[in-house]
């Protein structure tokens, strides 16, 4: 058992440093963040979430949709019906049809889904000087590191550093230029983003008073998008406490059995 | 085989009447109750019954999967979050089937390795491990479909990647790939008949298993040693003997198992495949799943400028072909093994020479696999072919070669004997002539 135990492991290490360095090979390597979501016994932090929900209302989703999302779903993050009722009530939605046949406008309910801000891709893409937002429901799953690589990206913005510069030139063979609509972020890929900065200091007033630094904004949201990616990890991590246990208790049992019944073998 | 004994006797009648018209108790008491089993099997033994769990597992996740899935390709990819987020623990059985899939090859692919480091696939065991190697060749079709359901980028570049492989064949190249994809590219009609086909193949699985097994019943396992039971002194029952071992090892591979679908649950996926598939824009990398990746890299080490193209192969094939038929020949390859390996002894144990040979084999597999998820750049390519060359001539060269040159250690007299604490191979012989009945 013993020497079964080392050659698994010995195999699943060599396997993890391939899996990690590939990571590594794919894009640029982002600072690991702290999260309230993290380890076996993570939850999302209530109040990070509201914030990042507000960051995501009032500077996110003038670009980008989370279509996946429903409005009933803010309950999740400590919000009562009536105040998603009231959430939902700012956006409107296309109705119908009524009983003359015709499609209308009215507020969303709980049970729509968020509304996007632009019919479709094509529309997006002309708002954005050709670049198309990408849908954020999923994003912190969709990208490697998802959470830390959206709080990277979000403090990101600025001046390339002398060393960016020199190992951009030397990757490239001509030396970093930005063209008209592009803007330098370090942990995009190519350093070239078309999103201009969203966030600063103070671009948002939030409900509980809360500083809103940039590193606070988007650690926020950041939270907020890993609950739109995996809405069920609370519940998946608490259950995963159950099952283990049960487990530990099932094989330790199994083996007192295994080893009593095969005492008169060996 | 020896040692089934008498019919069992049951007490209950209802149990002796349907016993005497179709013998399912009979046969259960038989094949896993009383059935003898070499005593001196170790914790690799387990892999068997913990790969045929992880089937019916997949097979049960897989049903209710099926009836909140929807095979169109405007709908797959939010029906698969609708399960995510809507369906009553649809995130539990999701997961579970997708590291399911992941935990089936971890299991088979140790079951193999048990196999060829204890020399299971030998004689008279040829088809037994025939068998399985189609089970391995059925399980990575099937995953392969499962895989394009969700309908992510890595889904559909997977898709068309691998199905345009079938291109490489001259002449009736292309209109394969039309056939399989039911139009001009991967699109509705290749969804549905793969979602169809990954329906279809696990119960095709199952009935190779249950073949697999049959077999196996009739020869009885290999063990350690690789020597064959020689009377009742060298076996257990298998209940409860080895129903409570199993149960050890598949606890253990539970809690595994567990780690994965509850706290890292897309560790072993790739994060491009919650991107809805979009047939307009190709990721950067386009990876296959982890247990691909071997084949992957034999199939891409063939490149033009390769020397073993140029010299060999170039002149009436492309680096395609080669690489297509290059891997489906490592499969079949591992087929053939019974007959490419030369030597009596089964067991690893006992062979100083080709054990080191096995376990580099082993590692350049391994190797091929870390290569099989790198860019095709510099130094990998190079890796790649080298590891690609080194499986081939392990298998045509160095396993027939060193079964006619090595000299075997001497082999126990009997299991019975090997299990003896601290009887050395030699005096173990005499040891068991004494305590023969």
């Amino acid at each position: 058992m013993r020497k079964l135990i080392k050659t698994v492991v010995a195999a699943g290490l060599f396997l993890g440093l391939g899996a990690s360095s590939a990571s590594a090979a794919e894009g640029i390597a982002v600072p690991k963040q702290s999260w309230s979501f993290d380890g076996v016994f993570g939850t999302f932090d209530r109040a990070s979430l509201q914030r990042g929900l507000q960051v995501y209302k009032e500077v996110c989703a003038s670009c980008h949709g989370a279509k996946l999302l429903y409005y009933r779903n803010i309950q999740d993050m400590g919000y009562t019906p009536e105040q998603a009722r009231a959430f939902a009530a700012n956006y409107e939605v296309t109705g119908g049809p009524n009983d003359q046949g015709e499609m209308f406008q009215r507020a969303a309910l709980p049970s729509d889904h968020f509304v996007s801000p632009f019919p479709n891709e094509q529309a997006a893409r002309a708002a954005n000087g050709g670049a198309y937002p990408p849908d954020l429901s999923l994003m912190a799953k969709a990208r490697p590191n998802g959470p830390d690589y959206i709080y990277a990206l979000m403090t990101g913005y600025g001046e390339p550093s002398a060393h960016i510069l020199e190992e951009y030139e030397k990757t490239h063979g001509a030396p970093f230029e930005l063209a008209d609509g592009q803007h330098f972020n370090a942990y995009f890929a190519g350093y070239k983003i078309g999103m201009p900065q969203p966030i600063y200091e103070d671009g948002v007033t939030f409900a509980d008073g809360t500083k809103a630094t940039i590193a606070q904004q988007a650690h926020d949201v950041a939270t907020f998008l890993m609950w739109a990616a995996e809405p069920k990890l609370e519940n998946r991590k608490s259950t995963g406490i159950g099952v283990i246990l049960f487990l530990v208790v099932f094989t330790g049992l199994a083996l007192a059995l295994k080893r009593r019944t095969w005492a008169a073998v060996h | 085989m020896a040692g089934h004994g008498p019919a069992p006797e049951f007490k209950n009648p209802a149990v002796r009447w349907v016993d005497s018209r179709l013998p399912i108790f009979t046969f259960m008491v038989k094949e896993y109750g009383t059935f003898p089993m070499p005593k001196n099997l170790n914790y690799w033994w387990n892999f068997g019954a913990i790969a045929m769990i992880m089937l019916v597992v997949m097979i049960a996740t897989g049903i209710i999967l099926a009836m909140q899935y929807t095979p169109h390709v405007s709908h797959a990819f939010s029906s698969v979050e609708r399960i995510m987020r809507d369906v009553n623990g649809g995130w539990l059985i999701r997961y579970i089937h997708m590291n399911g899939a992941s935990m089936f090859f971890i299991a088979v692919y140790i079951h193999i390795l048990r196999g060829l480091w204890f020399g299971s696939y030998k004689e008279p065991r040829e088809l037994l491990w025939i068998l399985g190697v189609v089970i391995f060749v059925l399980m990575m079709a099937t995953a392969f479909m499962g895989y394009v359901l969700p309908w992510g980028q890595m889904s559909f570049w997977g898709a068309t990647v691998i199905t345009n492989l079938f291109s490489a064949f001259p002449i009736i190249g292309e209109p394969i790939v039309t056939w399989l994809w039911g139009g001009f590219a991967v699109d509705n009609p290749t969804l549905n008949r793969f979602f169809a086909l990954h329906f279809l193949l696990p119960f095709v699985i199952f009935g190779v298993v249950i073949l697999h097994v049959l077999a196996l019943h009739i020869t009885g396992s290999n063990n350690p040693d690789g020597i064959d039971v020689k009377g009742p002194q060298d076996t257990v029952p298998f209940h409860p003997y080895f129903t409570y071992k199993d149960m050890v090892g598949l606890g253990a591979f539970l809690i595994v198992y567990s780690i994965f679908v509850f706290y890292a649950p897309n560790f072993m996926g790739h994060p491009d495949n919650y991107i809805e598939a979009n047939p307009l824009s190709t990721p950067a990398h386009i990876v296959p799943e982890w247990y691909f990746l071997p084949f992957y890299a034999i199939l891409r080490a063939f490149t033009d400028d390769w020397w073993v193209m140029k010299l060999f192969l170039g002149w009436f094939m492309e680096a395609k072909l080669a690489g297509v038929l290059a891997m489906f020949g490592s499969l079949i390859l591992l087929a053939l093994l019974p007959w490419l390996d030369t030597s009596k002894v089964r067991s690893c144990k006992y062979r100083p020479v080709y054990k080191w040979f096995t376990v580099i084999f082993v590692l350049n597999f391994l190797v091929l696999g870390y290569v099989g998820q790198m860019p095709a750049e510099e130094p990998y390519v190079t890796v790649s072919q080298m590891a690609t060359l080194y499986y081939f001539i392990h298998l045509l060269v160095i396993t027939p070669l060193v079964g006619w040159f090595e000299t075997p250690r001497p082999l126990p007299a009997s299991i019975h004997a090997a299990t003896l604490k601290g009887s050395a191979p030699v005096g173990a012989g005499a040891a068991a002539k004494m305590e023969k009945p």
